[in-house]
């Protein structure tokens, strides 16, 4: 599929594109780190957000920063950072998450060069009154710093318009998400997951005009299919595929899907900031575009670094491997991820009252892991 | 061979600090009544942070209990790998906070030093500290089911902005409010005031202890500070501290004029940067002392006196957003390393050891730069112990010995 391609080479080549989109555009590319940023605002701005993913170099310069002891994340991107791979960025916001985050925002602050550089207070808090109003003070402000460092004047006409782009960036990329769910042939995981990762790369804009010529394309191929009632999951030559759904934090491991897929697994869901974070709730039309993006933020499932109540994750990974009769659990954290890793035992708990299996699966670095996922996964599968 | 008829070493004994053992006293008492059962004891138990705002559960006859205190505890009894290995079977990765972890495992099976602590009838969560309370408090919160409350402070690396003082000081009124409802009785202004001032001058004579090793020789080493931090932590607004410091200060007030330093013949002065090693004090101590280095000051029992510049004695309540939320560990990578920069011209330190407490990534993160950033504009020598502050598993003793020698000889 040709579209896949264009997908695949930009998250192979991020950099080439943020380079291209700047001398198209002559704008400004904005560098984050997390589902919490405001990209509608950046896009309102006329700016690139660009998501930040480690490139999984060697680490050698970052080590002079960060104790061995930080997540792959953290350490791998710094080292991108230093190493002069993310010199077209022309700033950085890093939204208030977990504390590896927070003391990466300032290494980064202090040993690089890349102009804007924000700190994104968001509340960890999301609910309660104070929240609500501090989380859209904060936004509001962030919109501010913005227009003042890039030297642009964002209109509320600009947010709406921001706002609506990536709202049809997420809505497609749902779309994507109920196909796989419902007919685990039309597309594989690891080409949704390349699709993902280049869509957070990518101008708002192209990315919802390319993804909705996928979408409609690969809906199209499945009504053609469903008329002529030709191959589909309930064929008897296709075996059934165990459903799993994902949990974790960013996934930086493209290789699990085709590792689960060739174990006879499929995904059919995940809870991924890298996933279904990203793309889940929509911003309503409201009459202060600020607030608008502030309630998803207050909405939406939340981030384990942040709270939305006790057992808020639980319960929305319960819901999700329900509505979508998955067999299994695969929770795929980053090694160090301290927020995870304390969301765990409980929700593992929580699926077994459900009769859900689950494993987990810690990766420290992708070449290292693979091998061992491999293994653990087949076995997983077969337990199934 | 008893206790009793040990010979007495008349150089050590002059060392001893005397107020130790009242300090004693007043720790057991606080924890008997803690761990009195419910009905005898009538007060209510909260568990609390170690940075959150604890004036007004003393206003309200609340029992502040502290997880990380105890988790200190924990540590310097050397229980600490037993009760972590238990939090991992439980599925709470080893890379995670043993604080944490131990006080998690302690609470299921009532194990650990005082046979666990008393179960609380709330839980009050301030992240100023770190992210890691969140998620401890949201375990132990779905473990004993009883009411959390947030006290989210925003951190402040460069500024501390109107958006956040607004944000905190709306929150302080919910914390208010959530206490009226658990207690079921109105929050008595009044008292809040003496509260609040006594919580003022427990932390200024805390700081004027600490600033008694500017004097060489020092009379206490930091971890002699590391000790006698506990009752800040734990009583911090109640009268007891305040009577309790008085006497330690006079009793360093009494050494330094009679020349008792706590280093027989003090050379090195030092300081120390995160959270103690905790099952490794004494060894440390006694290692530092052997190559006759004081350790002078550190920067985490000065950290309970770190916001007090943004606190009013006179409006402690109003004023106690911004001293919550502007302490030095809720700050920028930069910051902190201003203030170590700082405490060694005060204390005149010619070196600093950092402990890299896997831990706390909090106060660790950015402890390469801060090291870089004191040998570069001080040209201070440094050392950089990789260790844990309750888990032993991470600390290799022969390892820290030779670079302790090495870092000595540098001096």
């Amino acid at each position: 599929m040709k579209a896949l391609e264009f997908f695949d080479h930009i998250v192979k080549h991020p950099g080439e594109y943020a380079e291209k989109w700047k001398k198209e555009t002559h704008g400004k590319v904005i560098g984050h780190f997390c589902s919490y940023t405001p990209v509608e605002i950046i896009t309102a701005a006329g700016a690139l957000p660009f998501r930040i993913f480690s490139s999984g170099v060697d680490i050698s310069k970052a080590d002079a920063h960060l104790q061995a002891y930080s997540c792959s994340l953290v350490r791998g991107a710094l080292e991108d950072a230093l190493s002069g791979q993310l010199d077209f960025l022309d700033g950085t916001v890093f939204p208030h998450t977990c504390d590896s985050i927070q003391r990466l925002s300032d290494i980064w602050r202090m040993n690089t060069n890349f102009g804007f550089h924000s700190d994104l207070i968001l509340p960890v808090k999301l609910i309660g009154e104070s929240a609500g109003e501090y989380m859209t003070a904060v936004l509001r402000k962030f919109k501010e710093a913005l227009e003042k460092n890039i030297g642009v004047r964002i209109s509320e006409e600009d947010l709406k318009k921001g706002i609506e782009t990536c709202n049809r960036v997420r809505e497609n990329l749902g779309r994507l998400y109920s196909l796989r769910q419902k007919n685990l042939h039309v597309i594989q995981s690891s080409d949704v997951h390349t699709i993902f990762k280049a869509s957070m790369i990518m101008d708002a804009k192209q990315a919802a005009e390319k993804l909705h010529g996928l979408v409609v394309e690969l809906e199209g191929e499945l009504e053609g299919e469903l008329e002529g009632e030709s191959k589909g999951d309930n064929d008897a030559s296709v075996p059934e595929r165990k459903r799993l759904v994902l949990s974790g934090g960013l996934c930086t491991m493209p290789d699990i899907y085709d590792i689960v897929e060739t174990a006879g697994g499929a995904v059919v869901w995940d809870d991924f900031c890298t996933g279904s974070r990203y793309f889940e709730g929509e911003i309503e039309e409201m009459n202060d575009p600020i607030a608008a993006i502030a309630s998803r933020y207050l909405k939406r499932v939340n981030c384990p670094a942040k709270h939305s109540g006790v057992l808020s994750r639980g319960e929305y990974l319960v819901e999700k491997v329900r509505q979508n009769q998955a067999d299994g659990v695969i929770f795929l954290f980053l090694k160090f991820c301290d927020p995870h890793a304390f969301d765990y035992p409980y929700m593992k708990e929580m699926l077994e009252k459900q009769g859900v299996p689950s494993m987990l699966f810690e990766i420290e670095d992708q070449t290292s892991s693979e091998g061992q996922l491999k293994t653990r996964c087949e076995a997983f599968m077969e337990m199934l | 061979m008893t206790e009793s008829q040990k010979p007495i070493d008349p150089e050590k004994e002059k060392r001893k600090i005397k107020s130790d053992k009242r300090m004693k006293e007043i720790m057991t008492e606080y924890y008997v009544e803690a761990k009195t059962p419910r009905e005898q004891r009538g007060k209510k138990i909260a568990w609390i942070t170690s940075g959150g705002p604890v004036e007004p559960l003393i206003c309200m006859d609340i029992i502040p209990v502290y997880p990380e205190n105890y988790g200190a505890m924990i540590g310097a009894s050397k229980m600490g790998v037993d009760l972590c290995e238990k939090s991992e079977e439980m599925g709470y990765s080893r890379d995670l906070c043993s604080y944490a972890r131990a006080d998690i495992a302690s609470a299921t099976v009532n194990g650990g030093p005082i046979g666990g602590l008393p179960e609380p009838d709330m839980l009050i969560c301030c992240n100023n500290i770190c992210g890691t309370v969140l998620k401890w408090y949201e375990v132990q919160a779905r473990y004993f089911k009883v009411p959390l409350f947030i006290l989210d402070t925003p951190i402040c690396h460069t500024e501390f902005t109107k958006e956040m003082r607004q944000y905190v000081v709306k929150q302080i009124k919910e914390y208010i409010a959530f206490l009226e409802d658990v207690c079921g009785k109105p929050f008595d202004y009044d008292r809040m005031d003496e509260v609040g001032a006594l919580s003022f001058r427990g932390q200024e004579l805390w700081q004027a202890i600490l600033d008694t090793t500017m004097h060489k020789p020092a009379p206490i080493t930091c971890f002699d500070a590391f000790f006698h931090l506990a009752m800040i932590v734990t009583l911090r607004g109640t009268r007891t501290v305040v009577d309790y410091y008085e006497m330690l200060l006079a009793e360093m007030k009494e050494r330094i004029a009679a020349g008792i330093g706590m280093i027989p013949d003090e050379k090195h002065r030092l300081l120390w940067d995160n959270l103690p090693i905790w099952y490794k004090m004494r060894w440390l101590s006694d290692k530092f002392a052997s190559h006759n280095a004081c350790l002078v000051a550190d920067t985490y029992t000065s950290g309970w006196t770190s916001s007090m510049k943004y606190l009013d004695p006179d409006d402690f309540l109003g004023s106690l957003a911004e001293g919550y939320t502007r302490i030095f560990l809720n700050a920028g990578t930069d910051i902190m390393a201003d203030n170590i920069m700082g405490m060694a011209e005060k204390y005149d330190a010619v070196g600093v050891v950092f402990h890299s407490n896997r831990s706390c990534k909090p106060y660790s993160l950015g402890q390469y730069d801060i090291q870089r950033i004191v040998q570069e504009k001080m040209g201070l020598p440094t050392l950089m112990i990789e260790a844990d502050m309750v888990d032993e598993r991470s600390f290799s003793e022969s390892q820290i010995d030779t670079r302790i020698d090495a870092f000595i000889e540098m001096l």
